[in-house]
């Protein structure tokens, strides 16, 4: 084979897997919008474009007894104050650990990444007796106060970050007098805003995606998270339920994430190369 | 130490209080439910009753009951499949990515959709896309002349499940792998060209042993996961009366404790996946001093 037919033969297999594959990642996605917009009648017919179109699962899903707008209202105001805690709690410890220089501060860094190890199952059994003595079980606060507590995945992608900036800044600012807290806050907050906003996507995505924390502290509906909600709604569905309605659900509850990645598709895919990379 | 601003007077105490919330999640998030959990893990309690001394007797049920162990044998299997067909699938997906093509940002949102959207709101969708009767792919099949499949009874579900979270994990390894993949430097290729390299010999030679880093990084963060799958298998295999059909560790550690109130029982499970996930990591970077290239 000549060296211009290898290129072109190339190319078309380069094309066709990644187009076959792009179909079966988004297939799904297409699935679902497709089912949540069929008459529940039509919900197993075969074709992508529904026969009827209607908006009657929507409807269906914000009428009263399903309670839908509380599970969307819960899971939004936990992943909001997760992210916070997250964003303060890491911001501050990373810029410690990147720019003061005390005492016991490498140790007390790799006593942190060591607990990276450490799988969430094994802290969840001690937390939710905590929790459950200090009655919390079945309210929202054991899902939101321990991203108060730091972490070291946040900690650890900040502080990278922190290292970059070129440390000329510090000095000049010390000259021009200013204290260890007007650093932070004037010059490592804003000129972080990269780092910060990958940690931020990263933290709301992962509390708004939880579903072993919310199933474990707020297992009741209606009182809970979207997933645990949707989990509920499916395992009524073994009693005859329309899926159309539950894709719908299911559509709303993925709708405000997707919103998020068409928006600061870069800031995700950075974050992620940031986290993969920079170790 | 050598690096570093030095906090003057007063700004010791600012120190320390930035880093007061850290300090409190290493000392009781951290450490104290680690060791709560092991302490947990040789009682019996059920929370209601007080809790008495169990001694080894919850590690021996690790190794007889048999519904525990089916769940670790489970787990091993998963993963087995899982983490291997996570890193080639999308080492492959970042190779075709990286070579010129037009539309690359198009292709890249398509495979990162499912690393973005919640396991559970996709899980319903596959549940849909496996039905027996109902769904989508024994359509297909049949309508290819081929039998239909039952995807989720017990001795499918595995593959099933397996493919699922493979489809929801490759968005995140390609990221990486094209991170890695564009930070070889092109000259390096130009190079091998001259030297009269095929495209196989150019994968195999230069690709690979380059990229060995972010391998590794990959195949690590991938074993984590696997052994705390959870979402897709609670949706997709959850049978009544809050079984499953195909119960990985983390499913019977949640069931342990929160079904059947046997939360020592679950402390010693806990306890297992982490020495486990431990013992793994630490083959893992054996691995890593003997075969991962660092420039």
């Amino acid at each position: 084979m000549s060296k211009q037919n290898q290129k072109l033969f190339l190319d078309v297999v380069t094309y066709t897997l990644l187009i076959l594959g792009m179909v079966l990642m988004v297939g799904p996605f297409l699935w679902m919008v497709s089912t949540s917009f069929k008459l529940p009648g039509d919900q197993f017919t075969k074709t992508l474009i529904p026969p009827t179109f209607t908006l009657d699962n929507f409807r269906e899903l914000f009428s009263v007894n399903l309670n839908f707008p509380l599970l969307f209202w819960n899971s939004a105001y936990i992943s909001i104050l997760v992210t916070i805690g997250q964003l303060l709690t890491c911001a501050m410890a990373a810029f410690c650990f990147a720019v003061v220089r005390f005492k016991g501060r490498d140790i007390l860094f790799t006593c942190l990444l060591l607990t990276l190890l450490i799988p969430p199952q094994v802290t969840l059994i001690p937390n939710f007796i905590i929790f459950k003595y200090m009655h919390l079980i079945g309210t929202s606060v054991p899902l939101w106060l321990p991203a108060f507590w730091g972490g070291a995945f946040g900690t650890f992608l900040l502080r990278q970050y922190f290292l970059t900036i070129p440390r000329d800044l510090v000095d000049a600012a010390r000259v021009d007098g200013a204290s260890l807290v007007q650093i932070f806050w004037k010059i490592y907050m804003p000129l972080g805003r990269p780092a910060l906003a990958a940690l931020a996507i990263f933290s709301f995505q992962g509390a708004w995606n939880d579903l072993l924390h919310p199933l474990v502290y707020m297992p009741s509906v209606p009182n809970t998270m979207l997933t645990v909600g949707l989990a509920f709604f499916q395992q009524q569905m073994t009693h005859g339920g329309k899926f159309t309605v539950l894709m719908s659900g299911a559509l709303i509850s993925i709708l405000p994430l997707l919103l998020v990645f068409f928006f600061a598709q870069k800031q995700f895919i950075e974050g992620i190369a940031l986290s993969g990379v920079k170790r | 130490m050598d690096y570093g601003l030095k906090p003057l007077g007063r700004e010791k105490f600012w120190l320390w209080a930035m880093l007061t919330p850290t300090l409190i999640g290493l000392v009781f998030g951290a450490l104290g439910s680690v060791i709560a959990t092991i302490v947990l893990s040789f009682a019996k309690w059920d929370l209601l009753t007080s809790p008495t001394w169990a001694g080894l007797e919850n590690y021996n049920d690790l190794f007889k009951d048999p519904k525990i162990l089916l769940s670790l044998t489970n787990t091993i299997k998963f993963s087995a499949l899982y983490v291997p067909g996570v890193v080639i699938i999308s080492l492959l997906i970042a190779v075709l990515l990286n070579r010129k093509i037009r539309g690359l940002s198009l292709f890249r949102t398509a495979y990162f959709l499912p690393a973005v959207t919640s396991a559970v709101a996709t899980a319903l969708v596959w549940q849909m896309i496996y039905g027996r009767d109902t769904g989508i792919l024994n359509f297909i099949l049949e309508r290819l002349g081929m039998q239909a499949v039952c995807w989720l009874c017990t001795g499918n579900a595995m593959y099933s499940v397996v493919i699922v979270n493979i489809w929801g994990a490759i968005g995140e390894g390609m990221i990486i792998f094209l991170a890695g993949l564009t930070a070889i430097p092109r000259e390096y290729y130009e190079a091998a060209e001259l030297d009269g390299a095929n495209g196989t010999n150019q994968f195999f030679r230069l690709t690979v042993p380059l990229i060995t880093p972010s391998i590794f990084f990959m195949t690590l963060i991938t074993t984590i996961n696997a052994f705390q799958a959870y979402d897709y298998i609670y949706i997709l295999t959850r049978r009544s009366q809050g079984d499953s059909s195909v119960p990985v560790m983390v499913f019977s550690i949640y069931r342990n404790a929160w079904n059947f109130f046997n939360y020592g029982g679950a402390s010693a499970q806990a306890v297992e996946l982490t020495v486990m996930v431990a013992v793994l990591m630490a083959f893992y970077f054996w691995l890593e001093r003997r075969y991962v290239v660092y420039e």
